[in-house]
Order: structure tokens, then C-alpha cells, then sequence
């Protein structure tokens, strides 16, 4: 035996509980998320609970998602959901302990609820690990470029003047206008709009020209930070939107860049066909490379998707290639070097890790086959219903009580040793289930009684041992070293062969079946720990104190 | 001091012929049954309809389910939904919802009707009803079978190994046995087969495996111990000998599903009940079938010592006094 001396057994036992009173005790953990709004990576600190309830015991948050169709209509919405569900359901659930309950409601609906979630932020960013992810080349040939000075003249003609903050000032001012002003307006403008023309014509810079610098690359262009609501108001406008080339779309990118002491954003005119989407990715993990020390994302892509894309970059060598997650460009599009197959890199140069990083979570979580937009959210009751979780946790108490009254009654003073030890396996087990992250639902529960079953039933079978022993006339501290050592090939054999079982559970089964398993190897070794080691060295301190003891109680 | 069962001597194995038969008549109707008809499965399998619910006071879980239940729709799913007063019922009309825009109208107009009746016509407003799809995928079900299979071999291996492949076999036996009376036992009382219920089936797994081990474990001690013996012998000193454990094990867990059989409610009730019927059909197959089984592998392969093959010794010779026998040295 490791520990022969009582002090050994008792110092270990101590750091056991303090280990499980640690783990058991909330803490803020930093997770890096996507912002909702502006697409950009950050920091957010989370409020871990050591221990979530389920859906069915405690509630959560209700996410309604649809298919987004505001950008032209999705062919076959009932089979993008039905794919969706699948990615939603894995990506949110990665190690398969939350058991949230991804659900297709009507035709074209996803459900996703999320338990234990009260915050709907937080629980936005948790669905945003999953996006819809794509790969685009930029516009090489510069057709947007192009026709900037056509989208001047029009703007010129629409009345929009060259921005200042009067001009944009001015345009929104107009608009909130009801019907009255409007006719004085189009009696000034165009006139105005004459003056304009007369005096400045082409070399004088036009609305949208003296918002865009040309960036590093075809297709990027550098809108200075202040100015991004009016370039954003002026491409809306449906005289911008009918001049800008057919098989090309604007997407804002993520960056903001510092040029002298003024922010730019990024504005990049892409193709509107992708290449390839996100549902094709497989994996993507970041690594600074040991050799040239750049910070590298490796991705890998599915067998077809690794087909489809050879072909497209072999197309599409030297040319950029930006990648949109929800409509965003993520990062600066890297420049396409040779034909890429299944297996591909992202080189981000001298960018620190964090960048690389960012971008295979992004990548990871791209993989919606069409974008999806939140429709409806609202938190939600326990699946179970209060009223049955109260009938529920009355009869468990009552249950608990029965045990111990048995323990006590039938074994006596070593019944009070064993529940002593049960409460100290109950401490062990939640902590253990903290460590694990798992949310705890009733069939998780139903694992926990057999567990509690199994622990009580471990220590019935030594207390039945020490019995036989004594009743064969051995001493006291003969017998229970016997009692202990005979019980221990039943108790090994029995335990090992359920873990073996639940661990099979584990791996094959999904959702419930995990959570049941998971609680159930949790429980088994901690009724290991408690009924074998901590009975154990309660009765050594038991028989320290009382050293001529003739009779046992138990 | 109390002692339950002490020196025991009971001829548990004489009786395997009428436990054999017992257990097949529990079995095969209830399997033909379950061929027939399939099984109950609840709403979380099926899906059916989603029926939006706002009420003018917070009434509560409670009084929609009893308004339900009066009008007949058992096992729906009822939770507070956003605000106090709003709740979202999930329920269907037939077992088989099919999720078709005429059923799915049927039965949002039979929750109408329930709460005019249960709440009163002009307490709540139904917001909105559409279909909803199954929460959980029926592979679910596939593979909790597929995991309980490979965990059968599994099991086997590891039994090869610390006992010896009969005892694996005939233990795997006693465990399949199981889950056909609880599917049997499922059938009879047409519980609805939710998630909850999946998991008191693998806990029934879980337990009667354990139990059938420690018998064995006893077995595989006594064999040492007692060279003259044959196997009908140690058998049912083997019992006799763990059979106290076996009554304060399976008392105290019997309590405690009991009490959730009485004191749960109703939405808890058929994981209760499946857990208790666990529990005995566990302690039944350890005794009754795992241990005979046990014997007939070993008459049917001997092995080397072939006490198997004087197994079936006249029941008139009776087994014998447990302690009684002068325990042979072991060398």
C-alpha cells in the first residue's frame, strides 16, 4: 500500500477536497470571441459556472435563426437549414457536453437552445462560432475602379456634393424632409449641380473618389475611418448600386489601418461568386513556423472541396484572395502563390500569433452552408417543467435519506463512516464534473444515482466482508484488513467492467448518451476514491484510538 | 447487530428451470408486441407541434399541463417561454406525429380548446403554432445499441481476461436478457420512450453488469477454495454467501427509485419506473440466469478442470452447507 500512515491518507484526502472546493467555485475565464457587429476579434472575459444545469433542468436561451435572404433568395432553404442544423450542432457542441438542443422548426427555422445561458450576447457569441464562411477573389481586373468616375458624374447629377461634413450634412438633412421640402429641393440641386459641374468637371475630385485611396492591392481601397457612414450611405444609393459592374460586390474588411495619424478602413470589390465556402473546411489550426518564424494558419479542406479548390486557384495564381466571414473581409486577402489543394496555408508574415490564431477560429467557425441571421431570442423554462423538477428533488431528498437511514441503521458506527464518505464521493464527483465542463441533465443524473448506488454498494461489500471475517473469530484489525483486501477484486472488476461500458458510451453515443456516460466514469471513480481509500483510513484512525477494541460496530 | 439473510442456504439453481421459463413468458409477447407496434417514442423523437402561449396572469407550468391532460394530450412538453406569462407547449395528437400543415393545425386547435376549457377562453392568446422537427435524431437510438454491442465485447474481452471467457459470456448473456425484459417491460406498460428512459435503460446495463460481477467475482474465490465441489455447488454458495450484500444494495437502491416512483410526478414517472424495473431485473439475471448460464457453458465447453461437467447433480443431493464443507488447502 502507497499510504501506510494515517497523516499520508489524511493529507492527501485534505487536497482532495480542497481541489474539488476549487473547482467547484466560479471564476472569470478570457475567451476571444467574434464581435457581432463589427466583425472584429476581442476579448471577452465569461463568467464560468463550475457546473450547468441542462435544458431540461434549469432553461437557458431560445435562438430563432432563418436563412438570410435579404441578399437574394437561397434555392432550397429547407435543405441549407437541414445542413446548417448539423454544422450548428457540432461547432457549438464540441466536446459534446453541452447538449444544446438544435431543432428545425417550420420550414426554413433553426431553434438553438442553449442551456444555462441568461445573457443574450453571450449567447450570441456562442452561435457565432458558427458563421458562414467564404473565399472570393478580389476585383484583379479593376472593374470597380473603373467606373468610380462614373459613379462621381451620377452622384454629381443626383445632387450629392463633394463630401465635407457640410455636404453629407446636407444629404441626410434632405432626406429627413417631408414631401413639401422636396420640391425646393429639386429646384435648387440641380442647379447647384450645374455650378458644380461647370467649375470643377473631371479633375476635381468627385463624391466618391475623395473618399477611396487606392490600397496595396486590385480591389482594395482605404476609406479614413470618420468617413465610413457616408461612403456606406453613398454606395446604398441606388444610383451607385446600378453602376457598380456586374459579377462584383463591395465588403467592408475588418481592419482598421494607420496611415499617419488617421485610421482607415478597408474596402475590397470582390468577386461575387466564392470559390469555395466555409462547409467544405475541415480543420484549421495556427502555428508560427520554426523556419522563416511567420505566423502560419494550416487548413484542410474536405476530399471534394480539396478538388474544386485545386481548380480555382490554379485559375487564379498571383491573384488575392479575401476571405468573408458573415460578410466581412477577414484580415488582408493573402496573395494566392500556387495551385492549393486539399491541404493549404495562410501566410500572415510577421503578424504576431494572436493574428494567426484569429484566423483559424474564424476559419473553424465558418462553415454554415448559407448565412444565417437571428430572427428571435428570448430565455426559456426548464424542458421538465418547474413543477416537475420540485416533485423531482423532494422525492431525491427523500430518496438520500432512505440510504442513509439503511447505512446507519443496519451497519451502525461504520454506517456513519460510509455516509460520512458519500458526501465527501458527492464533493468529488460535482468537482469532477466541473473539470469537465459538463452540463447536467437527467439522464446525466440517472447516472450519477447508479453512481451513488455503485459507491454505497462498494462499501457494503467490504462492511459484508468484515463481518464474515469476524464471524470466522478474527480480531478486530485482522478482520477489517481482510474485509478490505477480499472485497477489493469485486469491487476492481465490477467498477473497471462499468467504466469500460460507459467509456464505449462516450464514444459512440452522442448528446445524452455522452452526458449519461460521462457522469456515471466521473462517479465510479470517485466511489473508488471515497469507499476504498477514505473508509479505509477512517477506520485506521478508528482503530489507532480505540487499539483493544473487541467488538466492531458494523 | 442486524443481519439480513446470514448463512443463507437456499437452492437458488434448482429453480433455473422455472426462472428460464418465467423470464421467456415476460419476454417473447413483449418483444412481439414491440415487433408489432414498435415503441411509444415521446415528442423529443417524433416532433409535432410548437403552440405559442400567452396568458393574461402567470399561471404557471402546473395549470396548463393539468388543462392538457384533462383534454387528453398527455405528453407534452410545456416551458416558460421569455416572459412570466408566456409559455411555449410542444405537443402532438397521435404517437406518430407526422408533421403535416393539417395535423399541425389539428392539434394547435386541440391545445385551443384545452386551455378554453383548463384556463378559460379569454385568459390566453395563442401567439403563434407551427411544426417542429424531432429534437433528437433517431440515430440516437441506433446508436445507443451499436455503443451497448461494442461494450459488449468489450466487456468480454475484459472478463477473458481476469476470469475466464465463459464467465464473460454468460455475464453479457444475463445483461442482453435485460434489456429485453425492459424493452418487454417497456412495452407492457406503453411508456413513452423520452431520452430520460434511454438513460435509465443504460443504467440498467451499467447495474446489471456490475451485479452479475460480484457474484462471479464470489465464484471465481470459491472455485479456488473448494476443489471437491462442482459448479451447481459453488454456485449456489456463491450466492448464499453474497446474498446479503445483495439485499442491502438492491434494498437501498430499490429505495431510492421507489421514492422517485411515488413522489416524482408524473413527467418523471416512466424513468422511475424503468429504473426500479432495473434494478430488479438486475438482481433477477445475476442470480437466476447469469449462474445457470454460467453452468451450461460450462457443460456444454468444459474447461480444464471440467467441474462443469458434473454440474447437474440430482436436485435430490440439495447444494451444500455453506461453511460446512472443510475447505481444502488450495495446494
Amino acid at each position: 500500500m502507497l499510504f501506510r500512515t494515517i497523516r499520508s491518507r489524511l493529507l492527501v484526502t485534505g487536497a482532495l477536497v480542497v481541489g474539488s472546493v476549487f473547482a467547484l467555485k466560479p471564476s472569470n475565464t478570457v475567451q476571444r470571441v467574434r464581435d457581432a457587429t463589427t466583425g472584429r476579434m476581442k476579448d471577452t472575459t465569461v463568467r464560468r459556472v463550475p457546473i450547468n444545469l441542462g435544458l431540461d433542468l434549469q432553461g437557458g436561451i431560445h435562438l430563432a435563426l432563418e436563412v438570410d435572404q435579404s441578399k437574394g433568395p437561397v434555392p432550397d432553404c429547407a435543405d441549407a437549414i437541414s445542413r446548417a442544423e448539423r454544422v450548428v450542432r457540432s461547432r457549438i457542441d464540441q466536446f459534446g457536453t453541452t447538449e444544446p438542443v438544435v431543432q428545425i422548426v417550420g420550414r426554413c427555422r433553426l431553434v438553438v437552445e442553449l442551456p444555462g445561458e441568461k445573457d443574450p450576447a453571450r449567447a450570441k457569441s456562442i452561435i457565432q462560432r458558427t458563421a458562414f464562411l467564404e473565399f472570393r477573389i478580389t476585383d484583379m481586373q479593376n472593374l470597380f475602379r473603373d467606373v468610380i468616375p462614373e459613379i462621381d458624374r451620377a452622384l454629381r447629377e443626383a445632387g450629392v456634393r463633394v463630401p465635407g461634413q457640410a455636404a453629407a450634412g446636407a444629404a441626410n438633412v434632405a432626406q429627413l424632409f417631408g414631401a413639401d421640402t422636396t420640391k425646393a429641393k429639386k429646384g435648387k440641386a440641380p442647379a447647384k449641380g450645374k455650378v458644380a459641374k461647370d467649375t470643377t468637371d473631371l479633375n476635381a475630385p468627385g463624391a466618391l473618389s475623395s473618399l477611396l485611396f487606392q490600397g496595396s492591392m486590385p480591389g482594395e481601397f482605404l476609406v479614413p475611418e470618420e468617413q465610413v457612414p457616408v461612403a456606406e450611405s453613398l454606395l446604398a444609393r441606388s444610383e451607385v448600386r446600378r453602376l457598380i459592374p456586374r459579377g462584383i460586390e463591395l465588403k467592408w474588411g475588418t481592419e482598421v489601418a494607420s496611415r499617419g495619424a488617421r485610421p482607415y478602413r478597408a474596402l475590397y470589390a470582390v468577386q461575387d461568386r466564392p470559390i469555395i465556402t466555409g462547409e467544405e473546411l475541415e480543420k484549421a489550426t495556427a502555428r508560427r513556423d520554426q523556419v522563416t518564424n511567420q505566423s502560419v494558419v494550416d487548413f484542410v479542406l474536405s476530399r471534394s472541396g480539396g478538388r474544386k479548390f485545386e481548380r480555382e486557384t490554379g485559375r487564379h495564381i498571383h491573384d488575392y484572395m479575401a476571405i468573408i466571414l458573415d460578410d466581412r473581409v477577414q484580415g488582408q486577402p493573402p496573395i494566392i502563390n500556387g495551385q492549393i489543394g486539399q491541404h493549404g496555408q495562410i501566410e500572415l508574415g510577421s503578424k504576431p500569433l494572436q493574428d494567426a490564431q484569429d484566423l483559424a477560429l474564424v476559419l473553424r467557425a465558418g462553415a454554415l452552408p448559407a448565412p444565417l441571421t437571428i430572427v428571435d431570442e428570448s430565455t426559456i423554462g426548464p424542458s421538465l417543467g418547474r413543477d416537475s423538477i420540485r416533485d423531482g428533488i423532494r422525492a431525491g431528498v427523500v430518496g438520500v435519506v432512505l440510504v442513509v437511514l439503511i447505512m446507519v441503521v443496519y451497519y451502525r458506527v461504520s454506517g456513519v463512516l460510509a455516509v460520512a464518505a458519500l458526501t465527501l464521493y458527492i464533493a468529488f464527483t460535482l468537482a469532477g464534473l466541473a473539470l469537465f465542463g459538463s452540463t447536467l441533465t437527467l439522464p446525466g443524473l440517472a447516472g450519477l444515482v447508479l453512481s451513488v448506488g455503485i459507491a454505497v454498494d462498494a462499501n457494503v461489500l467490504i462492511f459484508e466482508r468484515i463481518r464474515e471475517e469476524l464471524q470466522h473469530g478474527k480480531l478486530v484489525r485482522t478482520a477489517v484488513d481482510e474485509g478490505f483486501k477480499h472485497a477489493m477484486s469485486a469491487i476492481i472488476d465490477s467498477n473497471v467492467s462499468t467504466v469500460l461500458t460507459a467509456g464505449i458510451l462516450y464514444l459512440v453515443g452522442t448528446g445524452p448518451v455522452r452526458g449519461f456516460a460521462i457522469t456515471l466514469i466521473i462517479g465510479i471513480g470517485a466511489s473508488m476514491i471515497t469507499a476504498i481509500f477514505v473508509v479505509r483510513t477512517f477506520y485506521m484512525i478508528w482503530l489507532q484510538r480505540r487499539p483493544d477494541m473487541a467488538t466492531l460496530s458494523v | 447487530m442486524i443481519r439480513l439473510f446470514a448463512n443463507a442456504a437456499y437452492d437458488f439453481i434448482r429453480w433455473r428451470r422455472w426462472a428460464y421459463g418465467l423470464t421467456a413468458a415476460l419476454i417473447i409477447p413483449g418483444f412481439a408486441l414491440f415487433l408489432v407496434h414498435g415503441l411509444n417514442y415521446s415528442i423529443e423523437f417524433t416532433g409535432g407541434t410548437l403552440v405559442q402561449v400567452r396568458t393574461t396572469q402567470a399561471v404557471g407550468t402546473e395549470r396548463i399541463r393539468s388543462a392538457l391532460d384533462a383534454a387528453g394530450i398527455r405528453d407534452a412538453e410545456i416551458q416558460q417561454f421569455g416572459g412570466a406569462n408566456e409559455y411555449k407547449v410542444q405537443a402532438r395528437l397521435g404517437p406518430t406525429a407526422a408533421t403535416t400543415e393539417v395535423s399541425t393545425q389539428a392539434t394547435a386547435q386541440a391545445v385551443d380548446s384545452a386551455l378554453a376549457h383548463g384556463l378559460g377562453p379569454d385568459q390566453y392568446k395563442i401567439v403563434r403554432y407551427e411544426a417542429v422537427g424531432p429534437k433528437v435524431g433517431r440515430e440516437l437510438q441506433g446508436k445507443a445499441f451499436l455503443a451497448i454491442f461494442f461494450s459488449f465485447i468489450v466487456t468480454l474481452i475484459y472478463l477473458a481476461i481476469r476470469f475466464e471467457w465463459r464467465f464473460g459470456l454468460a455475464a453479457v448473456l444475463a445483461t442482453l436478457h435485460d434489456i429485453l425484459t425492459t424493452i418487454a417491460f417497456v412495452r407492457y406498460l406503453n411508456l413513452e420512450v423520452s431520452l430520460v428512459v434511454v438513460g435509465a435503460v443504460l443504467t440498467m446495463v451499467g447495474y446489471s453488469l456490475n451485479d452479475t460481477i460480484i457474484i462471479f467475482d464470489r465464484v471465481r474465490e470459491n472455485l479456488r477454495k473448494f476443489r471437491r465441489q462442482n459448479l451447481y455447488e459453488i454456485l449456489n454458495l456463491s450466492i448464499n454467501e453474497t446474498l446479503p450484500r445483495s439485499v442491502l444494495t438492491h434494498g437501498t437502491t430499490m429505495a431510492t427509485t421507489v421514492a422517485l416512483v411515488l413522489l416524482a410526478g408524473e413527467v418523471l414517472r416512466p424513468f422511475a419506473l424503468v429504473m426500479t424495473f432495473a434494478i430488479f431485473t438486475g438482481t433477477f439475471s445475476s442470480i437466476y440466469i447469469a449462474a445457470p448460464l454460467l453452468m451450461y457453458i460450462e457443460k456444454r465447453w468444459p474447461g480444464q478442470d471440467a467441474r462443469g461437467a458434473r454440474a447437474f447433480r440430482p436436485a435430490g443431493t440439495a447444494a451444500p452447507e455453506p461453511r460446512a464443507p472443510q475447505p481444502q488447502p488450495t495446494r
